[in-house]
C-alpha cells in the first residue's frame, strides 16, 4: 500500500507548517501586549533594574525577526520562561500539572463516547421513536449548557444538598495521601500501588467534574453518530446487505456502524478543541489542579510567561491528538490515500 | 413460481400516507424473464423492496399476496425471510459502486453472504469466494479478491454485485436499473452476462427499468406501470407491434429507435409534418488541431488529442462517444468556458480560442454562442424564478428592460411551450419538462447563431424526452440556429443531427453524414457502439410505413 | 446599470407570507423565535424595566433568598439578581452579535474567493485557518484577550476570530461544490463576470447552510464571553453579565446560596438555547426551496 504510506506522509508533512503556525502567533501574543512586553514579563513587583534584565533575556532590544529566532530558539530547549507567582520555570509547572488535566479531560470523553455513540446509534436505528427524541432534546440541551455553571449546579445538588459528592476542591480529599508518582493519572498510580481506597476516593473526585465535562461533550458526539449512522443506513450497501439475506446484527454493526464511525472519529478533533477549552472552566470550578486552573491563576496575576506557556503547550497538545485521530483514521479507511481530488 | 395477486405498498409520510404501488397481479414461470417498465415514479422500484420485503422506513405492504414457491412472501416473519433473501431470491442494484460496502474487500464481502447462508466454512470460504468471482468471468478473481470497491470500475463493481447475487444459488433474480449509469458497451456486456448466467442455471428473473427497449430486448414478457400500477402486460413483440393501453403507446412511441423519425416519437394526435431542414453551405465554426491537457497528480492527461471539423451554418453535429472520449472537454472548449491547450477555434472566421475564457464574457460573440445544459435541475438557480432565469442573460448583454424585457421573456417562455404562469415559480415548483424549457428559453434569449446542446435529454423519462427533441427541432427551424447535440445515445443523436462525430480516448475515430455513420460505420468503435445500442423490435406496420415514406 | 430586481416581482408568496408560514408550520420556530423576542425586549428596554438598580448595593439586605421585592433574591453587596440579569442581557447579546457578525463577513469573503477560484489563495486561506484551528478555540481567545488587553472590544475580537474558520470553511465548501454547477456555467454563458456570479448566483445559495451556522455560533459567542468572563478576563465587575454574574455566585452555592448563581446561569443557557433551536427556522426562512 504505497499510496497509503504517502498519505500517512503526507499528513505527517502537513504538521510542520501548523506548528510553525502555532509558534508564530504565539509569539506574536508575547509581543502583543499593550505597552512594553518586559514590563508585564517581569511581573507586578519588578524594578527598573529587573524589567531591564528581563527586556534582554527576550531579546526585546533586537529586531523582531531576531527576537522570533531567538524565542523559536528557547522553545526549542524548551524554555517558556519563568513564572513569577511560583518561581518555577513555566515548562516544569505544565508538566507537573499536565497529568491532572489529562485524566479528567479523557475520563469524561471515554464516560460520553460511552453514552453519546450508542445513545446515537439507537436513535438512527428507532428513528422517530423515544429514544431519538431523547438524544433530540439531550443534543440541543447539551450544546446550550455553559459548563462552568452545570458544575456549579452538580455541586449544588450533590454535594450541597444530597451530600454524596466530596468536597468540590481538588483531585482528592485532604485526609488521602498522593499516590506514589509514576504516570501522574491517580487512577493509575493508585492502582499500580494497590492501594483500592485512594483509587476509590479517586474516582469519587472525580466524578463531579467527569460528569460536568462529558455531559458538554456529549451533545456534538451523539449528533454527529446519529447523522453518520442515518447516513450509513440508508447507502445503498445496506440495501444491498439486506438483500443478501445478512442478519439484521450484521447489517446495523458490521457495515452500518462501521462505515458510520468515521465521520464520527474526524468530529473527534472538535470535540477535543472544545474540551480542552471547557476544561479550563472546569478546573476553575472544581479547584482542579490542572494546566487550566494554573493558566487561571497565572491571569488574575499578571503572570503572563506562564499565561502564553500554557496557551502554546494547549495547541500543541491539540494538534498531537489531531494527528493521533487522522493517522487512526488513515488505519480504518483504505480509501486514503487513493484520494485522487 | 412467483405469484403476486393484488400487491399494495403505502409509505408514511408527512402528508399522510402515500400509496406507491396500488393493487398490482402478474406472474412469473420458472426459467422465465418479466421486464417492469415505468418512468420515475411509477412504483416500479418499490414493487422490487416490497418482495424482498426491504422496503425504506415508514414503507409497508398494505394488502394483497406475493407467494413465491407456495410462501407468501408478504407474511412471512422477517426471520424466515432472511432465508429467502440471497438464498432464494437475490436482487442487483443500480450505481454498482455504491452497493457495495466502501470499507470492506469485495471477497470479504462475498464470503458474508456465502456464509451466512451455510455454503461456506471459515476454512473454504476464500476459495469459494473466488469462485464466485469466477462465475461472473471477471478475470484475475484472485487478486480481486483483495480489492476495494473504489479500486474497481463500474462495470467490474456490477459484476460483483452480480456475484454476491447469484452466489447462494437462487431461483429467482430481480435485476433493479442494473445498468443505468453505465456506459453503453459496459451495459451491453453486463446484461449479457445477467441472460447468459440466468438461462444457464434455469433461473427466473426481473428486469426492472425505465428502457423500454432494454426491456424488450433481454425480456420474454413485459408490464408496463405507470403510477403505480400495471396498465399491461404482454409479450415483447407483441407489446411493441400493437399496445393496447394508451400509455404503452406513448411509451413506444416515444423510444427512439431505427426507422423512426423525430415526429413519430410523439402521440399520433399532436404529430404536425416537421418543417424542411437544410443545412447552409458556409463554414461556421472550425475547429483546427485542437488539443486540451489537464495536469494532474499522476502526470498530464490528454483529455482531446488534436481534433478538427467543420459545423456549417444551419448544421446540425452530433458529438457521440462514451464517457471520458473528451466531447464533454470539447463542447466546454467550444462554448468558452475553458480555455484550449493549443489549436484554434474558428468561428465566423474569427479566432475565439484567442480570447482567454475569463475574458470571453465581455466579447461580442458571447451571445452568439450559447449551451443547454446536461441536467436542468442543476443549471437552474434554486434561488431564481423561471422569469428571473431567462432574464438574466437579456439583463446582462441586451438594453431591454421594463415592459419590453416583461414582453421578451414571455415571448421566449410562449416559444418554448412554457405556460406563462410558470414563470414566476421556483425550479424545484417546477417538473422536468418544464425546467428543460427554461433552460432551453435562456439559451436562446439573445437569438444566438450556436447552440451547444450538452446531452440535454439524459435525465428526463423518454416520452419527455420526446417533446423535447421535438422542441429542440422546431426552434431550430424556425430560428435558423447551428447545434452541437452532445450525447451518449446514437438513437438519439441520429433524430436530431445531419452530421455525426464519433469520439473515443480524445481523437475523432469517424465523422460523417448521419446516414453513412450509422448505416455503413467504418470504424470497428462506431460498429462496437452501434452494435451495443439496444435494439426495440419491430414496431407498428403503421411506423414502418411512415419510416419508409 | 439596472439589476435583476427589474424584474416584476410577482411570487406566488411574498416574503412576509413565507415568514409567517415558516413560523407557522413548525411550533420549535415560533417558539424559538418568541424566546428571541424575550430576550430583545430586554436587552432594549431592561434597563428602563428592571425595578431596582442594578448597581445599587445595600449590605444590610445581603444575600437574601428569592422574595416578592427580589424576585431573584439579592447578591452579597445586597443587590437585585433579577435587575442584574436583565440588564446584563444587552452586553451579553451585543457581545455575540457583533461577534458573530464580524466573522460572518470575513469568513464569507475569504471563504468565498478561496473557494471560487481556488488555486494559491486558496492553499493561503487553508494555512492560515489550520493554524487558527489548531489552538483549542477557547483557550485561543483566552490568549488573544490576555494580550490584547481586558476590555469588551477585544472579546469581541478574540469571539469573531475564533469563529471565522467555521463561516470560511462552509463558505468555501458551499461556493466549491457549485463552482462548476450547471446554474453558475449558464450564469457565466449569461453574460455575468466571474465577480457576478460569484455574487449574486453562487453565493446566495450557500446562506441556507449559514443561517444554521450563524445560530449555533450566536449561542457558542455568547458562552464563549461568559466563559471568559467567569475567569475574570473582559468584563469587570460590577458590570452585569451572565458569566461574572455565575462566578459572582458560585462562591455562594457552597453554603446554599443558589438564587445568585443559578438565575444568570439559567438566563445564559436560555439564550443559547434559543439561538441554537433558531437555526432550522432562519435555515427554511432563507431556503426558497421552502416556499410553496
Amino acid at each position: 500500500m504505497a499510496g497509503r504510506a504517502r498519505a500517512i506522509g503526507i499528513r505527517l508533512a502537513q504538521t510542520v507548517p501548523v506548528i510553525l503556525g502555532v509558534v508564530v502567533i504565539s509569539f506574536i501574543l508575547t509581543r502583543a501586549l499593550p505597552g512594553d512586553p518586559a514590563v508585564y514579563f517581569a511581573g507586578a513587583m519588578a524594578d527598573e533594574q529587573s524589567i531591564q534584565q528581563v527586556r534582554e533575556a527576550l531579546g526585546l532590544d533586537q529586531p523582531l525577526v531576531t527576537q522570533f529566532f531567538l524565542y523559536f530558539a528557547d522553545l526549542v530547549r524548551g524554555d517558556l520562561g519563568r513564572s513569577i507567582s511560583t518561581g518555577q520555570p513555566v515548562l516544569t509547572d505544565l508538566a507537573m500539572r499536565l497529568p491532572a488535566s489529562l485524566e479528567l479531560t479523557l475520563s469524561a470523553l471515554i464516560v460520553s463516547c460511552a453514552i453519546a455513540i450508542p445513545l446515537g446509534v439507537l436513535a438512527a436505528v428507532r428513528q422517530g421513536s423515544w429514544v431519538d427524541h431523547l438524544c433530540r432534546v439531550l443534543v440541543t440541551a447539551g450544546v446550550s449548557l455553559p459548563t462552568f455553571f452545570t458544575g456549579i449546579l452538580l455541586v449544588y445538588v450533590f454535594y450541597y444538598l444530597l451530600g454524596w459528592a466530596p468536597s468540590p476542591l481538588g483531585r482528592l480529599d485532604f485526609i488521602y495521601l498522593e499516590p506514589p508518582r509514576v504516570t501522574g493519572f491517580y487512577l493509575v498510580d493508585s492502582l499500580l500501588a494497590r492501594d483500592l481506597e485512594t483509587f476509590g476516593a479517586t474516582v469519587r473526585q472525580l466524578a463531579l467534574p467527569t460528569i460536568t465535562l462529558a455531559l458538554f461533550t456529549l451533545a456534538p458526539i451523539a449528533r454527529m453518530t446519529r447523522a453518520a449512522m442515518l447516513q450509513a443506513l440508508s447507502s445503498d450497501y445496506i440495501r444491498t446487505a439486506r438483500a443478501a439475506g445478512l442478519s439484521r446484527g450484521k447489517v446495523l454493526f458490521g457495515y452500518g456502524l462501521r462505515n458510520a464511525l468515521l465521520p464520527v472519529v474526524t468530529t473527534l478533533g472538535m470535540v477535543f478543541s472544545f474540551v480542552l477549552g471547557a476544561n479550563v472552566l472546569v478546573e476553575k470550578v472544581f479547584a482542579w489542579p490542572g494546566i487550566g486552573s494554573y493558566a487561571v491563576e497565572a491571569l488574575v496575576a499578571s503572570d503572563y510567561a506562564a499565561v502564553q506557556g500554557f496557551v502554546l503547550a494547549m495547541a500543541l497538545l491539540f494538534v498531537t491528538l489531531n494527528l493521533i485521530i487522522d493517522l487512526s483514521y488513515a488505519l480504518i479507511d483504505p480509501r486514503i490515500g487513493f484520494d485522487t481530488k | 413460481m412467483l405469484h403476486i395477486s393484488d400487491l399494495s405498498v403505502s409509505f408514511r409520510t408527512r402528508r399522510g400516507e402515500v400509496e406507491a404501488v396500488r393493487g398490482i397481479s402478474f406472474d412469473l414461470a420458472a426459467g422465465e424473464t418479466l421486464g417492469i417498465v415505468g418512468e420515475s415514479g411509477s412504483g416500479k422500484s418499490v414493487t422490487s423492496y416490497a418482495l424482498m420485503r426491504i422496503l425504506d422506513a415508514g414503507g409497508r405492504i398494505k394488502a394483497g399476496s406475493a407467494v413465491f414457491d407456495g410462501r407468501d412472501l408478504a407474511q412471512a416473519a422477517e426471520r424466515d425471510m432472511q432465508r429467502v433473501r440471497g438464498r432464494e431470491i437475490s436482487m442487483i442494484f443500480q450505481n454498482p459502486r455504491a452497493a457495495l460496502n466502501p470499507i470492506r474487500k469485495v471477497g470479504h464481502q462475498l464470503e458474508d453472504v456465502l456464509r451466512r447462508h451455510g455454503r461456506a466454512t471459515r476454512s473454504n470460504a476464500r476459495a469459494k469466494a473466488i469462485e464466485a468471482l469466477e462465475a461472473v468471468r471477471i478475470r484475475d478473481a484472485r487478486a480481486r479478491y483483495d480489492a476495494y470497491p473504489f479500486e474497481l470500475s463500474g462495470g467490474m463493481c456490477q459484476r460483483v454485485v452480480f456475484a454476491i447475487a447469484l452466489a447462494c444459488g437462487p431461483r429467482l433474480l430481480i435485476a433493479d436499473e442494473p445498468t443505468t449509469g453505465l456506459d453503453i458497451t459496459t451495459q451491453k456486456a453486463v446484461m449479457d452476462l445477467v441472460r447468459d448466467l440466468t438461462r444457464d442455471r434455469g433461473m427466473s428473473s426481473i428486469l426492472i427499468t425505465h428502457d423500454l427497449g432494454l426491456a424488450a430486448q433481454y425480456c420474454d414478457r413485459l408490464a408496463v406501470m405507470k403510477d403505480g400500477q400495471i396498465v399491461e402486460t404482454g409479450a415483447a413483440s407483441a407489446l411493441f407491434a400493437d399496445p393496447q393501453h394508451p400509455y404503452t403507446r406513448k411509451l413506444v412511441d416515444a423510444t427512439p429507435r431505427p426507422g423512426a423519425s423525430l415526429r413519430d416519437l410523439l402521440p399520433a394526435e399532436v404529430r404536425t409534418p416537421l418543417a424542411d431542414h437544410e443545412p447552409g453551405t458556409r463554414p461556421l465554426v472550425q475547429v483546427r488541431d485542437l488539443v486540451k491537457i489537464f495536469p494532474s497528480k499522476s502526470g498530464p492527461v490528454h483529455a482531446v488529442k488534436g481534433i478538427s471539423f467543420t459545423i456549417r451554418e444551419g448544421q446540425s453535429v452530433g458529438l457521440v462517444g462514451e464517457s471520458g472520449c473528451g466531447k464533454s472537454t470539447t463542447s466546454s472548449m467550444l462554448v468558452r468556458l475553458l480555455d484550449r491547450t493549443s489549436g484554434d477555434i474558428l468561428f465566423d472566421g474569427f479566432d475565439i480560442a484567442g480570447v482567454p475564457a475569463d475574458k470571453f464574457v465581455r466579447d461580442a460573440r458571447r451571445s452568439q454562442i450559447q449551451m443547454v445544459f446536461q441536467d436542468a435541475t442543476d443549471s437552474l438557480n434554486p434561488r431564481h424564478s423561471a422569469r428571473q432565469t431567462i432574464a438574466d442573460p437579456i439583463l446582462r448583454m441586451s438594453d431591454l428592460r421594463g415592459a419590453a424585457l416583461t414582453a421578451r421573456v414571455e415571448e421566449l417562455a410562449t416559444l418554448c411551450g412554457l405556460p406563462l404562469p410558470l414563470l414566476d415559480r421556483f425550479p424545484h415548483q417546477l417538473s422536468g419538462g418544464q425546467k428543460a424549457r427554461v433552460g432551453i428559453a435562456r439559451a436562446i434569449a439573445l437569438d444566438p447563431k450556436f447552440l451547444i446542446l450538452d446531452e440535454p435529454t439524459a435525465a428526463l423519462d423518454v416520452s419527455i424526452q420526446a417533446v423535447v427533441l421535438n422542441l429542440l427541432a422546431d426552434l431550430r427551424a424556425r430560428l435558423g440556429m447551428t447545434y452541437l447535440f452532445v450525447s451518449h445515445d446514437l438513437n438519439v443523436v441520429r433524430l436530431l443531427c445531419d452530421h455525426v462525430i464519433v469520439m473515443q480516448g480524445g481523437e475523432i475515430v469517424e465523422q460523417g453524414p448521419a446516414a453513412q455513420v450509422m448505416e455503413a460505420p467504418s470504424h470497428p468503435y462506431t460498429q462496437t457502439l452501434l452494435s451495443a445500442a439496444p435494439k426495440p423490435p419491430a414496431a407498428r406496420p403503421s411506423l414502418l410505413k411512415s419510416a419508409a415514406e | 446599470m439596472t439589476d435583476a430586481t427589474d424584474i416584476p416581482d410577482r411570487k406566488p408568496d411574498g416574503a412576509g407570507a413565507h415568514l409567517l408560514h415558516v413560523l407557522r408550520e413548525n411550533p420549535v420556530t415560533l417558539l424559538s423565535f418568541s424566546m428571541f423576542a424575550f430576550f430583545l425586549v430586554q436587552a432594549f428596554f431592561g434597563a428602563m424595566l428592571v425595578p431596582h438598580d442594578p448597581l445599587a448595593t445595600n449590605s444590610a439586605n445581603a444575600l437574601q433568598p428569592p422574595d416578592w421585592t427580589h424576585w431573584f433574591g439579592t447578591d452579597n453587596l445586597g443587590r437585585d439578581v433579577f435587575s442584574r440579569v436583565v440588564v446584563a442581557t444587552r452586553l451579553d447579546l451585543t457581545i455575540s452579535v457583533l461577534a458573530v457578525a464580524i466573522s460572518f463577513v470575513i469568513g464569507s469573503l475569504l471563504g468565498a474567493v478561496a473557494g471560487y477560484w481556488g488555486g494559491w489563495i486558496d492553499a493561503v486561506l487553508n494555512r492560515i485557518l489550520d493554524t487558527i484551528m489548531a489552538f483549542p478555540l477557547f483557550v485561543l481567545a483566552m490568549g488573544i484577550v490576555a494580550a490584547l488587553g481586558n476590555t469588551i472590544e477585544n472579546i469581541i475580537y478574540a469571539t469573531a476570530l475564533i469563529n471565522i474558520p467555521f463561516y470560511a470553511r462552509l463558505v468555501r465548501a458551499e461556493v466549491n461544490i457549485r463552482r462548476e454547477a450547471g446554474f453558475a456555467l449558464a450564469a457565466r454563458l449569461s453574460g455575468n463576470s466571474h465577480l457576478r456570479t460569484l455574487a449574486f448566483h453562487i453565493f446566495p445559495n450557500a446562506l441556507p447552510p449559514m443561517m444554521v451556522q450563524v445560530s449555533l455560533n450566536m449561542g457558542w459567542a455568547i458562552l464563549n464571553a461568559a466563559g471568559l468572563s467567569f475567569i475574570g478576563l473582559g468584563v469587570r465587575p460590577p458590570t452585569p453579565e451572565w458569566g461574572i454574574l455565575v462566578a459572582e455566585g458560585a462562591n455562594y452555592i457552597i453554603s446554599g446560596h443558589w438564587w445568585v448563581a443559578l438565575f444568570p446561569g439559567l438566563w445564559l443557557m436560555l439564550a443559547v438555547f434559543t439561538f441554537n433551536l433558531m437555526g432550522d427556522g432562519l435555515r427554511d426562512i432563507v431556503d426558497p426551496r421552502r416556499r410553496t
